[in-house]
């Protein structure tokens, strides 16, 4: 009887070893460490341009929610490694992340950390609230920072839609953890400086989320047209910028056919004015 | 040979702690779980909207449990992590009810030999397919036997009874309003008053809902289910109250505890 005793109840398996927290990564750290990213082992050479990198995610609040739309290009160096990859995931109802940097970390951060949250939500009857949320994912990234330090450098852009005052909401990241709660628009990521200066242009406050999914289009294109790593639409094999809306109904990602209409008017559009829709002067 | 003082059978250990798990389950109220046409429905009358005798564990996975909350509790928090870390390993859909009873199992009849007290629970895994074929119903008694149900199962005190009156009213493929009045019927004594909305808990595991198949039903839309109609479901299948006989695919009435005479301690 003698050795399962110091489990709870004398039970068998360590499954049942409370960690004494709803934190599914606590609970991986004490169970299996060897399954979460961003282990202390440092590498014998910095990866940086070796490995797979995302690039650009653009979120924009829209009136009831927000939008986040990522690219869907992964750059290793000069190569392009993948064309159709996915940046933005679905982490819950209402909260999304896109990822920039690193793509493996990245990928693997996205999983545990949606984990993570259903996690707490089933010990505890309740979602964490959005400012939880973002704090966790602050520690999550922190974890990874020896291996930024090697090269492995990967920054999400969470969003999340709030009950409380009904609006969307964004948190941005460094390596070093966050949050930083961006207002009205943001965007990370090799494009982002010019998919920034496209948003600032082409932001209307409050716009409906149709409205919106327009200007973050607009901007990834932007970002495209100016930075190497960041994939412009694929007319040619048709594949679209991964585009979602987040308002009280829940997360939606637009389907290839309602984001292949706006990319291709918006398209037919640059092909009279290249630089896309120009914002009032005065 | 002489019998040393104190000593006790094995056989009689084992049912003096049968007789104990078995005192303790029945003394808490039923919980029963039935398929319908979208899935799987659970219903328990439950006071408390703080401590759930019903939970998810899992995107396909509800767990409904009956007998000391602290115990099944436990259970149900292991059960969480592993489904969660199992999922996160390989993928989210190898995670199954039948790897998770088996878990439960292990340890319930780890438990129930070697503790000097059994868990006073008695636990349902149940895990909704694509199809009503592929629905997967599990009853794990405090001794960890794995009972594979199929349609219905009742559990906790006068589990035989509520049993009997849910085979009265189940049918294959009733609609979600019909299956909570048949599951409302079951838990009702005859003569008794139905609990109100407010008094009980009630969750589905809907095959058609995306990503995460379980939800709880509280407040307008189960007193909506409730009013009889199908109104809070938008479909209309009533009007087939007659065809009420007991279904021959169903199981014989579930026991409650392992087979075998129940020791009174009297000595006789």
């Amino acid at each position: 009887m003698g050795s399962h005793r110091d489990l709870p109840a004398g039970m068998v398996n360590h499954i049942f070893t409370d960690t004494g927290s709803s934190s599914f990564s606590e609970f991986v750290r004490s169970h299996a460490p060897d399954l979460l990213p961003g282990r202390n082992e440092t590498l014998a050479a910095p990866v940086g341009d070796q490995i797979p990198h995302a690039t650009t995610i653009v979120a924009a609040t829209c009136a009831g929610g927000v939008v986040i739309a990522g690219d869907r290009r992964a750059t290793s160096g000069n190569i392009i490694s993948q064309r159709d990859m996915e940046k933005v995931f679905r982490l819950d109802d209402h909260s999304a992340m896109g990822i920039a940097g690193a793509a493996s970390t990245g990928i693997e951060l996205a999983r545990l950390y949606r984990v993570e949250l259903e996690h707490y939500e089933k010990r505890e009857g309740r979602s964490l609230s959005v400012a939880g949320k973002a704090n966790r994912l602050a520690t999550m990234i922190r974890g990874n920072l020896p291996m930024a330090m090697q090269g492995l450098v990967v920054v999400p852009l969470f969003v999340a839609y709030d009950p409380n005052g009904d609006s969307g909401r964004i948190f941005s990241y460094d390596v070093g953890g966050g949050p930083y709660e961006q207002h009205q628009h943001h965007a990370i990521g090799s494009g982002s400086i010019f998919a920034r200066g496209s948003l600032k242009k082409l932001y209307r406050e409050g716009a409906s989320p149709e409205d919106t999914v327009l200007t973050v289009l607009q901007a990834l294109y932007d970002a495209a047209d100016d930075d190497s790593a960041t994939g412009g639409p694929d007319v040619i094999r048709r594949i679209w910028p991964v585009v979602a809306v987040l308002t009280a109904d829940g997360y939606r990602r637009l389907s290839d056919d309602e984001i292949a209409e706006n990319v291709e008017a918006m398209v037919e559009s640059r092909k009279s004015s290249p630089d896309g829709p120009t914002a009032p002067l005065r | 040979m002489s019998i040393p003082f104190g000593y006790v059978s094995p056989e009689q250990q084992m049912r003096d702690k049968a007789d104990y798990a078995r005192k303790g389950i029945a003394r808490g109220r039923s919980v029963v779980v039935l398929q319908y046409e979208d899935g799987i429905l659970f219903v328990a009358p439950n006071p408390s909207r703080a401590l759930h005798k019903i939970s998810e564990i899992y995107d396909r996975i509800g767990f409904a449990a009956v007998g000391r909350y602290n115990e099944f509790e436990a259970l149900r928090l292991g059960g969480i992590r592993y489904a969660d870390i199992n999922g996160y390993t390989y993928d989210r859909e190898d995670v199954t009810a039948r790897g998770l009873a088996n878990l439960y199992a292990q340890n319930l009849g780890q438990i129930f030999t070697e503790s000097l007290k059994p868990f006073e629970v008695e636990l349902v895994v149940a895990e909704v397919g694509d199809t009503a074929d592929e629905d997967h119903i599990y009853r794990l008694t405090f001794d960890g036997s794995v009972f594979d149900e199929s349609g219905l199962v009742a559990m906790g005190g006068q589990a035989e009874a509520v049993a009997g009156r849910l085979k009265e009213r189940y049918r294959d493929g009733l609609s979600l309003a019909d299956a909570l009045q048949a599951a409302l019927f079951a838990l009702t004594e005859p003569g008794g008053e139905r609990p109100p909305a407010g008094q009980l808990e009630v969750a589905v595991l809907d095959r058609n809902r995306p990503h995460r198949k379980f939800q709880r039903l509280a407040g307008p839309r189960l007193e909506a289910l409730l009013a009889g109609s199908s109104a809070g479901e938008g479909a209309v299948d009533a009007g087939t109250a007659e065809a009420a006989a007991p279904q021959d695919g169903g199981s014989q009435t579930p026991p409650t505890a392992p087979e075998g005479e129940i020791d009174t301690g009297s000595g006789g």
